[in-house]
């Protein structure tokens, strides 16, 4: 540390703990440096690290069911004679526990981003060299970064249950990777929705129940009218209704090109073609999620 | 600067030098605004502006980066502490994380705040809060720092607190202040510059000590005595005479004072005038009850303004300058380089 002791120094003998003002001539480390460290702030945030340690109770209670479960059906597998595979899809997991991803995102989305806005902390961080996309990139990848630790930490759980239990390791490999990839665009969709929710309503109960009421009730939709579609026989609609909601979005782009079997009516999920019309949609959300996000931290000044 | 409904700053011309500046307007004047185009947030209509002799248009970043800003209003997080949320902007201005503990306790230090850091900033006062809010804008050790409104909502104490803390913001730490109030007594008393803006024009920019000495007011009370049953008049005859300008002689600006009627408002042209009034005083044989300086309140340079137009201009310190087009300020930093 190159500081120096300015003239202050001694003046109030009185004071012992006055030792003067010490100037900085540090480096200092500028727009990037900052960018990382609001995303690494924000990712610690989202499970409550650094933070009261109420704030911790609820992402650690989600993580914990999120690996316990994993945990359990990798004994599962393994006790089960005879067994050469687990007894889940690896692309199967995340939609399963949709309702405890769904909850996480919705807790810790108006974390990160409600906050600053509530309490207008964001008119310091715009004093700041960074600028107004900075935050929002380093909000935005904070929040899929949390969301795929979350899913992706169980996956890795059931891929060293799988290699423990002496399964076949070219599968397993392959079908963890899918998985990952999976969870990841997963991730990154439900991160970017999170994140507009929260940002458009800075109240932060509001902020929750809007991102719940977002991923369950367009969920509890799709998957109602798919069943009827599905029960009156016109299978052609049920894969096209699966547009409509997050979670049914990320199973059409597994089924289509990560091996996945789908959780529809039927199970029958898109096909390539449909599943090119899936991925478009999902990045289109994505890049829109961005978008409505910079506009509103434009908005956002001093 | 324009919005599209408001001129808020309206062909502003201005050069503020190192030390520490006052910037006084009512609410509304374009203080805040003037602030934004420093830091380079919201760019100005026309005109240009520089800060530490960086161009706001195009080195914003940079200017950011050594500049420090406490906004006006609250802006901490409650469930963090003191430390924490200090360590995190120090990072955000670019200090490594060594670096910004250090300089966090430190500038913490400083500004008066020791063992309570260390507890959740919900449950500060607001006398507190104004420290948190000084120390996030000093952490980073800027060259300059905007301090909108600084004295807000403290008492008289944190009020002389904080200005105390100003002032050493400048002769101890060696770094430029702009500090803005609405209160031109307050920033008197710490700035060695004061601008008046209003309207988003410039009504007045001079040192301070120019302001005191030609704006300064002296109340003057006296007791009545059985050679001049009225202390007041006599001494009012006797100060006329000796060329004396009194202030609002009508009683239009004794009202709502104390003991109004009997107190005298003269304009202080230098020492003579106490010595004067002393005299005058003791000549006619009257107690003198007291004899002070007024503070000064934006309304009263408004008035002055009011008075100095309707001579023709002849008072002269302000001219609001029209020549320029947009808002043009140059920064010098106050800081000596080592």
């Amino acid at each position: 540390m190159s500081t120096e002791t300015k003239a202050a120094a001694g003046r109030d003998a009185s004071r012992i703990h006055n030792i003067g003002y010490r100037s900085y001539d540090g480096p200092r480390l500028g727009r990037a440096y900052a960018r990382r460290s609001l995303f690494s702030q924000t990712l610690r945030g989202s499970f409550g690290l650094g933070r009261s340690a109420k704030s911790k109770v609820l992402p650690m209670l989600l993580f914990g069911v999120m690996a316990l479960v994993a945990a359990i059906l990798v004994a599962v597998s393994m006790a089960a004679p005879d067994a050469s595979k687990l007894v889940v899809k690896y692309t199967s997991y995340a939609i399963y526990l949709q309702a405890v991803i769904g909850l996480f995102i919705a807790a810790q989305a108006p974390q990160a981003v409600s906050r600053d806005l509530r309490f207008k902390t964001v008119p310091l961080y715009f004093s700041r060299p960074i600028e107004h996309a900075d935050y929002v990139i380093a909000k935005f990848a904070a929040t899929a970064s949390a969301l795929f630790i979350l899913t992706g930490a169980p996956l890795l759980i059931l891929y060293v249950g799988s290699l423990l239990a002496k399964f076949d390791f070219a599968d397993q490999t392959k079908w963890f990777g899918q998985g990952l990839v999976s969870v990841a665009l997963l991730s990154v969709l439900f991160a970017g929705l999170g994140l507009v929710m929260a940002a458009l309503t800075p109240r932060r109960g509001f902020g929750v129940a809007a991102v719940i009421a977002l991923l369950t009730i367009t969920y509890g939709a799709v998957s109602t009218v798919q069943a009827i579609a599905w029960e009156t026989g016109s299978e052609g609609a049920v894969q096209w209704l699966g547009l409509f909601s997050p979670i049914t979005l990320i199973d059409g782009v597994q089924t289509a090109f990560l091996g996945a079997t789908s959780a529809f009516p039927g199970g029958e999920g898109p096909g390539t073609g449909t599943g090119v019309v899936y991925l478009f949609v999902v990045l289109a959300l994505v890049a829109g999620s961005y978008a409505v996000l910079m506009r509103r931290y434009r908005r956002v000044g001093l | 600067m324009r919005f599209p409904r408001v001129t808020a700053l309206d062909r502003l011309t201005l050069d503020i030098g190192p030390g520490v500046t006052g910037l006084v307007g009512s609410n509304g004047a374009g203080k805040s605004t003037l602030i934004k185009i420093l830091l380079g947030l919201s760019p100005a209509t026309e005109g240009r502006a520089a800060v530490l002799g960086l161009d706001v248009a195009t080195r914003g970043a940079a200017i950011r980066e050594r500049v420090g800003y406490m906004p006006e209003h609250d802006c901490l997080p409650p469930d963090v502490s003191a430390t924490e949320f200090v360590v995190h902007m120090a990072r955000m201005s670019g200090l490594p994380p060594t670096a910004a503990r250090e300089r966090t306790a430190d500038t913490l230090r400083h500004v008066g705040l020791y063992e309570e850091r260390y507890r959740p900033i919900g449950g500060y006062s607001t006398g507190m809060k104004q420290r948190v809010k000084l120390a996030q804008a000093l952490v980073h050790d800027p060259q300059l720092v905007l301090l909108d409104e600084p004295t807000n909502g403290l008492d008289p104490v944190g009020r002389d607190e904080m200005l105390g803390l100003i002032r050493r913001i400048h002769t101890d730490f060696g770094i430029s202040v702009l500090v803005t109030s609405h209160l031109l007594g307050e920033l008197e008393r710490t700035c060695d510059h004061v601008v008046v803006i209003d309207g988003g024009t410039l009504l007045r920019s001079s040192s301070t000590s120019d302001f005191t000495q030609t704006t300064a007011t002296l109340a003057v009370e006296v007791t009545d005595s059985d050679t001049h049953p009225d202390g007041t008049a006599a001494l009012r005859g006797i100060l006329t005479d000796a060329g004396v300008t009194l202030v609002g002689h009508d009683g239009i600006d004794t009202e709502g004072l104390p003991g109004a009627g009997h107190i005298l408002l003269i304009e202080a042209a230098g020492e003579d005038t106490y010595d004067l009034v002393r005299d005058s005083v003791a000549g006619l044989g009257l107690g003198l009850v007291r004899m002070e300086q007024r503070r000064h309140h934006i309304a009263e340079v408004f008035r002055t303004e009011q008075h100095a137009s309707r001579q023709g201009g002849a008072q002269g310190t302000a001219a609001p300058a029209a020549a320029t087009a947009g808002a043009d300020q140059q920064k010098g930093s106050g800081r000596d380089e080592h």
